[in-house]
């Protein structure tokens, strides 16, 4: 069996853990406890049909429709199972507001939890000591580093996901979007702006990225 | 239990590491990770608050300097261990070495999708009337626990008012203990930034955390 031996062993993780984890899955597979295939459709679920775009649909229905408003904020699990989003970590749904006077902010201090069922997996600063350990006591430091800078008067409200409640924050709708379709609308909000450490994209910013 | 997973309010970190455009998994190994870890989850051999204190009782040094699928990684070979389906000689050597174990269920491809659809709902239905009601005041307990639990060092010893009753969850506490789910009742909390970090607080901070009944003392 030839390999490439790599002698750089002092910044080299990734090639441990690799080997650790083939080993690990071939192991479970001998014994018949998992199924290759099945491993590959929980991949592609998390590549392709579960990510933040569905946060997005969400948001930009709350934005246009009142109706829709008024049951999300009511009962968030319902009202985004009406969009066909439902299950695994998004199964205690509640949606939190930012408005002119009040921006919101999630984090798991103490390990990952993310409403996978909108935004799909969380990024890897979010998972990291970094953001964890700062969110709660730092929110205005945090956002500065994500470019984000708020009045001295706005209050802050951090969420910390202690529970199997899930955090889905509601940008504010940017200006300038009157009449917009949802579908246009959709594209403003990204993944940073539900969890709330960022901000919907205005227009004029879209023109800029195109 | 005050291991490392427990960061809030924690310094020396540095600054927040962001990528533009970040993948899902940078790397292959991760993709395995990811989905290895949650079609064990899904056999039913344990619970998530199991799988939480598998990862939270590595090593500090090790749980602070490995990526997050490595952390699930680690986690899941000792839950493997622990649950008597796999042994560390099979783990070291990378093939079945024992029989298999009987499990309560495999995940097929075409079960990914129900599965993930229905999720693991964790309310249960009420036994008993709600001690707090949203407006009370509480103070969450001093206690410093070795098994797992949800309540946060630097919330412990605070005051702070019930915003919400989410009703009865899971008590993980007890689940992560496999001492049966003892569901108890949820709230959403929440604490003056001042209250929790003092005159080091940003004054326009406030911090909302969903704790559990048995932390809550009435103020």
């Amino acid at each position: 069996m030839s390999h490439d031996h790599n002698h750089d062993h002092d910044h080299s993780e990734l090639p441990e853990i690799e080997l650790r984890v083939r080993a690990l899955e071939t192991l479970l597979t001998d014994k018949g406890y998992i199924d290759p295939p099945a491993l590959d459709e929980l991949i592609e679920t998390y590549e392709t049909r579960i990510g933040p775009k569905n946060g997005a649909m969400v948001v930009a229905r709350t934005w246009t429709d009142a109706d829709y408003h008024a049951r999300l904020m009511a009962d968030a699990t319902a009202a985004i199972a009406e969009l066909g989003f439902t299950g695994r970590q998004g199964e205690h749904m509640v949606a939190v507001e930012n408005t002119a006077s009040t921006h919101n902010m999630v984090v798991c201090t103490l390990c990952s939890c993310y409403p996978w069922t909108v935004l799909g997996l969380p990024p890897v600063w979010y998972k990291s000591a970094p953001y964890r350990s700062r969110a709660v006591r730092d929110p205005r430091g945090v956002l500065a580093e994500f470019n984000v800078s708020l009045p001295d008067d706005t209050e802050i409200k951090v969420w910390d996901s202690t529970a199997e409640v899930r955090y889905l924050v509601i940008p504010q709708r940017p200006e300038g979007t009157e009449g917009w379709s949802e579908e246009k609308l959709a594209e403003l909000v990204t993944r940073d702006s539900m969890i709330g450490t960022g901000l919907a994209i205005a227009p004029s910013e879209l023109e800029d990225m195109a | 239990m005050n291991g490392a997973q427990d960061l809030g309010g924690q310094m020396g970190f540095g600054p927040i590491e962001l990528e533009d455009d970040e993948p899902n998994f940078h790397a292959k190994w991760e993709e395995r990770a990811f989905a290895v870890t949650l079609a064990m989850g899904a056999t039913g051999t344990w619970n998530i608050d199991t799988s939480r204190f598998a990862r939270e009782t590595l090593p500090p040094a090790v749980y602070l300097s490995s990526s997050y699928y490595k952390i699930w990684t680690l986690g899941l070979e000792k839950l493997l261990v622990e649950s008597g389906l796999v042994s560390e000689q099979e783990l070291q050597a990378g093939r079945s070495l024992n029989p298999a174990k009987p499990l309560k269920r495999v995940v097929k491809a075409e079960d990914v999708a129900a599965v993930l659809a229905k999720g693991g709902p964790a309310n249960r239905p009420e036994q008993q009337p709600s001690r707090f009601k949203a407006g009370d005041r509480i103070r969450t307990k001093r206690m410093n626990p070795e098994h797992h639990t949800r309540l946060p060092r630097y919330v412990r010893d605070v005051e702070g008012t019930i915003e919400t009753v989410h009703g009865v969850h899971v008590f993980p506490d007890a689940n992560s203990q496999r001492l049966g789910e003892q569901p108890t009742w949820l709230y959403g909390v929440v604490f003056r930034g001042p209250d929790v970090w003092g005159t080091d607080s940003d004054p326009k901070l406030t911090i909302r955390l969903d704790l559990w009944e048995p932390y809550l003392d009435a103020v």
